[in-house]
């Protein structure tokens, strides 16, 4: 635990220091990243420990960005605004969890994917409050140069992913994490052995949603402008999912490995295949996992292994 | 002896099935209980009530004084009944120690970390698995996992062990193994409900037996009675069976 904190540290500081270089457009990549570096590493606490596969990533996503948005309209000042969004969507995330978290596999799946849709429903028609279809805007920041913002924002996003990586990293290793670990193998045999499978779960699903929330609001401060369409978005789920799968579920550097993968590799996609870019991508993913089935991160492990026979 | 566990007229319905019907039994403190019965008479619906898997659907299970009937799973286990399963239920991807480890940390009441681990490796030396300890629980053979699922059930500090056919798919050799496994276990104090075909077992271990037919008990006793008894010859060969058994004898 300590060589994952001690890499991860110098992982993240490394990172805190692209804004030297000054460019905008690695500074809008790298807020892009770590946004879904948060994304990643939330579903990997259901999705990767547990073995639930939601869809929920989009909800409370949304959820975050409206909480978020609506808070700093009634003046609540934006740091705080991000925090509420982060408890509204943890909150949520608990109610949610104790009632779908009956259902299993597909079932499940299925269940936290509708969840974006209705809340989106009910954004669209709460006119009043969200601004219904014509979206809401945000008041700027204070800080009056558009690189300050840019800086200002890249460095929450940072703050947030190191927060959500930390609880990651302190859930993966305690008895949470290994309760976790037992429910993902085994749900009948873990509730057999005394695991407290519903509150588990249910732990899980907290975790997942809290982080999302508070980057959905960090993500609508930093756009100034949100719409329905565009913050309940379920490709935020089937991202989220991809990243994990790519980067290896389950472990706690997996998520970060993918959604950095993922976003270069889109990035990079993108700028030379410009008619196709989305099949190219797609066929990349679809090869990554088909040889690759426990991820980028397994490679390390098995070279590990390999070091140290049995 | 008092009563550990008691059962009071537990019924249990799926649908329209009656899979356990007013089974009224009391298993008393340190006793090695054999359940017997033909395939489908509700043996491990029996072992499912008792873990609070399938609630009875009518009566009252009672377990050191106190109802447990409407007990979830893991609030059973952590009153210190602890089972293993039919077919054997290992978490694949953990370690052999991990899968014990698990057992004294939910159930068993050990501290997440070094005191769970050390408590894990005691009952894996106990069981003769100590040098597999590091060994993925998913590339065990049938025996050692059996052998693992004992280890297991013994990390939840258990009162009573309910064994759901621990024997079945061993060879003669690793059943003898088993059978001294169970009696060293016994001899800790700890109540054992067995569940089992094998009546060289179940003769050699119990000291009482009870029998399921279609979800009802038809008989209790001595093994040596149970063995002579006409309704148990019965629900096992047939009724013309035991009449020309009873013809002889008679």
């Amino acid at each position: 635990m300590r060589k994952d904190a001690l890499v991860a540290a110098l992982a993240f500081g490394l990172v805190a220091l692209v804004p030297l270089g000054g460019e905008a457009y690695w500074l809008r990549l790298g807020t892009t990243m770590l946004m879904y570096g948060v994304l990643a590493m939330s579903w990997n606490f259901i999705g990767g420990m547990a073995g639930y596969p939601s869809f929920a990533v989009a909800a409370f996503f949304g959820l975050g960005a409206y909480s978020g948005a609506v808070a700093q309209k009634f003046g609540v000042p934006m740091v705080l605004a991000w925090t509420l969004a982060g408890i509204a969507a943890l909150a949520f995330a608990a109610l949610l969890g104790v009632a779908l978290l009956r259902l299993r596999g597909h079932y499940f799946a299925i269940a936290s994917l509708v969840v974006a849709e209705v809340l989106r429903e009910l954004v669209n028609s709460a006119t009043d409050l969200t601004g219904g279809g014509m979206g809401l805007n945000l008041p700027l920041p204070t800080m009056t140069s558009i690189d300050a913002q840019a800086r200002f924002f890249f460095y929450a996003m940072l703050a947030l992913a190191a927060l959500t990586f930390a609880a990651s990293l302190f859930t993966r290793y305690s008895k949470l994490g290994f309760g976790l670990r037992c429910i993902q193998q085994n749900e009948a045999a873990a509730d057999m052995l005394g695991v407290n499978t519903t509150l588990y779960k249910v732990s899980a699903f907290v975790l997942s949603g809290a982080f999302v929330g508070a980057a959905g609001a960090v993500y609508a401060s930093w756009l100034h402008y949100i719409e329905p369409p565009d913050v309940f978005d379920v490709l935020y789920s089937v991202k989220a999912i991809v990243m994990v799968l790519l980067g290896g579920a389950g472990s706690v550097f997996g998520p970060l490995v993918g959604a950095a993968l993922f976003l270069s590799l889109e990035e990079l996609v993108w700028r030379h295949y410009l008619q196709v870019h989305t099949g190219v991508l797609g066929l990349m993913i679809v090869l990554l996992v088909l040889f690759l089935p426990r991820g980028l991160m397994s490679i390390s492990r098995r070279a590990w292994s390999r070091e140290r026979p049995r | 002896m008092s009563a550990l566990l008691e059962l009071a007229g537990v019924t249990r319905q799926f649908g329209g099935l009656r899979a356990l019907s007013q089974v009224t039994l009391s298993v008393a403190q340190g006793e090695v209980l054999g359940l017997i019965g033909p395939n489908g008479a509700g043996k491990t619906t029996l072992v499912n009530v008792i873990t609070g898997v399938h609630p009875a659907s009518s009566g009252r299970v009672r377990f050191a004084g106190r109802d447990i009937t409407r007990l979830r799973p893991y609030q059973v286990a952590r009153r210190g009944v602890a089972r293993t399963f039919q077919i054997v239920q290992p978490f694949p991807d953990m370690t052999v120690l991990e899968n014990v480890s698990a057992a004294a940390l939910f159930a068993g009441g050990a501290r997440y970390g070094r005191e769970a681990r050390d408590e894990a490796m005691e009952h894996l030396r106990f069981v003769g698995l100590a040098d597999i300890a590091d060994r993925s629980a998913a590339a065990l053979t049938l025996a050692t996992r059996k052998r693992l699922e004992f280890a297991k059930g013994l990390a939840m500090r258990p009162r009573l062990l309910l064994l759901d056919e621990v024997n079945a798919g061993l060879n003669p050799n690793e059943i003898d193994q088993a059978l001294e496994l169970i009696r060293a276990i016994a001899a800790r104090g700890i109540t054992v409900l067995i569940i089992e075909h094998l009546m060289k077992v179940v003769l050699s271990l119990c000291t009482r037996i009870v029998v399921l037919h279609h979800g009802e008990l038809i008989a209790a006793g001595a093994p040596a009675a149970i063995v002579e008894d006409a309704r148990v010859i019965q629900a096992y060969l047939g009724r013309r069976y035991a009449r020309e058994q009873g013809a002889v004898r008679g």
